[in-house]
């Protein structure tokens, strides 16, 4: 049984924000959406919209209950418009300071009930709150991408967590239909702890020329039964992104399984950042392999 | 297309009853050597083809030397049909060329094992092949972290198999397939790679000091 009654998102206009605001209001919670922009947040609303229509086309939601999540979801480029929520999750930009000052803000903005949550997928959720003066009170919150979809949620507590927060936003990820697992604050937690070196050990493959990228994406699917190989992963999220990633890993980590592989680099920098761009370990105009 | 077999019996790619081995011909111009059986080489042949274990094909085919060095090929391939650990066989099939292999060869191996209904991922003759090669590592990761707590091993599986649509989790799949053997595996590959990545983890190491000898 969860206290929260209304949630704030941070930076929800963008595809993570935008879909944690999904999540909370369709399962009942007055939910407030910020971001700094008010055109980028009524484009946002204009896609939530089309989200829920696509429900009710497809008979998973009823006209009227549509209407009433529409109705929960209110949109606000004035972050005095979370002070009274019982919840607030950011999902900004992946900086540490970027989300340490966020958090000071609202430190400053919020009830002093107010649990904080982050939904970084790297970094630290202990160094995020530590510009706060509640940082018994904060709380990691990963949602996986897209999050009105993915159910899975990696919950850690930081250092200073206090047990009643952590066990009070679990059971709000239980309220909201969603499936929590309990991590460390360690970077990565466990999904782009496993994820971001296996990346990284396949785009080594190619380097070493142990087999062309599609040879290999064939074998991992064929072998292991996944989706999607893991050159056709990291060509989804953005090379650029796997850089990021590896970046917020291997100084703290140390792993050399983490740290970006030179080829990498090297598409990066010659423009090759995967399906956004229209070429990365695969040409998305002609379909053909990187090299060949 | 027709082929023949030369079978030590101790096939994991093809073990007794597979299918495969019935519709094997008394003589053909492909040639398959399973479990171990030697190698004969014959130039007359369309294509050799050699069942792998943990080695690699230079193993058997031999490797140049001086300038010849980084210049081997002929009709002999190796394969290996990948099965994790205890593990029933998938159906994909590593094929490992060399840097000269004929195309011909090539060509017919893929044609063969498409054929019968099998998947193929050509590789160049590295120690772990394609999946080894990669998943190894996080298993070994995934062992690591269950020994300092990150998650537990039900909430590590899980988190793969909802995060990211895997059909297993990594402590579910390496303990399926055996931690001796994935052990045997990370070993042979720490070997030649000499990374941290392959060192085999500790549960690995402790399943294999309680194994059977």
């Amino acid at each position: 049984m969860t206290r929260i009654r209304k949630v704030g998102v941070c930076g929800a206009a963008g595809t993570m924000g935008a879909g944690i605001a999904i999540v909370a209001a369709r399962a009942g919670f007055e939910t407030v959406a910020y971001d700094l922009s008010s055109d980028a947040l009524s484009q946002a609303a204009e896609n939530t919209a089309g989200f829920f229509e696509k429900s009710v086309a497809r008979g998973k939601m009823s006209k009227s209950d549509r209407d009433a999540v529409l109705a929960r979801l209110t949109s606000t480029n004035d972050l005095a418009d979370l002070g009274n929520c019982d919840l607030v999750i950011e999902a900004v930009y992946e900086d540490p300071k970027v989300k340490q000052d966020l958090l000071a803000t609202l430190d400053a903005t919020c009830a002093d009930h107010t649990i904080l949550a982050s939904n970084t997928s790297t970094l630290s959720i202990t160094e995020i709150a530590s510009g706060c003066s509640r940082q018994d009170r904060v709380v990691g919150m990963h949602f996986c991408l897209p999050a009105q979809l993915m159910r899975l949620i990696e919950m850690s507590p930081g250092v200073n967590t206090s047990d009643e927060t952590f066990q009070a936003a679990w059971a709000w990820t239980e309220a909201v239909g969603q499936v929590p697992v309990r991590t460390q604050d360690k970077p990565g937690f466990i999904l782009n702890a496993l994820l971001v070196p296996f990346n990284n050990e396949a785009i080594r493959a190619v380097e070493a020329g142990v087999a062309e990228p599609a040879d290999i994406d064939h074998a991992i699917k064929a072998g292991l039964g996944y989706k999607m190989g893991p050159l056709e992963l990291i060509d989804l999220v953005g090379l650029d992104t796997q850089v990021r990633l590896c970046e917020a890993f291997y100084p703290i980590t140390l792993d050399p399984r983490a740290a970006a592989p030179a080829l990498l680099r090297r598409m990066v920098a010659a423009g090759r950042l995967g399906r956004k761009s229209g070429s990365g370990f695969y040409n998305y105009d002609d379909q053909a392999m990187y090299g060949s | 297309m027709s082929y023949m077999i030369v079978n030590s019996g101790g096939s994991r790619s093809f073990p007794t009853g597979d299918a495969f081995l019935e519709h094997a011909a008394a003589d053909a111009d492909i040639v398959l050597y399973l479990g171990g059986a030697k190698m004969r080489a014959d130039e007359q042949k369309t294509a050799i083809l050699v069942e792998l274990g943990g080695e690699c094909l230079g193993v058997h085919t031999g490797e140049g030397e001086g300038t010849n060095a980084g210049k081997e090929g002929s009709n002999i391939l190796g394969f290996n049909r990948y099965r994790n650990g205890h593990d029933e066989p998938s159906n994909l099939i590593e094929l490992v060329r060399q840097p000269r292999t004929h195309e011909t060869a090539l060509r017919a191996a893929k044609t063969l094992f498409t054929t019968a209904g099998l998947e193929v991922a050509v590789c160049s003759d590295q120690a772990g092949r394609i999946i080894d090669r990669l998943v190894r590592p996080k298993y070994n990761a995934a062992l690591r972290f269950l020994d300092e707590g990150l998650a537990s091993a039900k909430d590590m599986d899980l988190t793969c198999r909802m995060g990211l649509g895997y059909p297993d989790g990594p402590i579910e799949r390496v303990c399926r397939g055996g931690l001796a053997h994935h052990h045997d595996v990370t070993e042979a590959l720490f070997r030649i790679y000499g990374t941290a990545g392959y060192a085999p983890a500790r549960r690995a190491v402790v399943a294999k000091q309680r194994a059977p000898q």
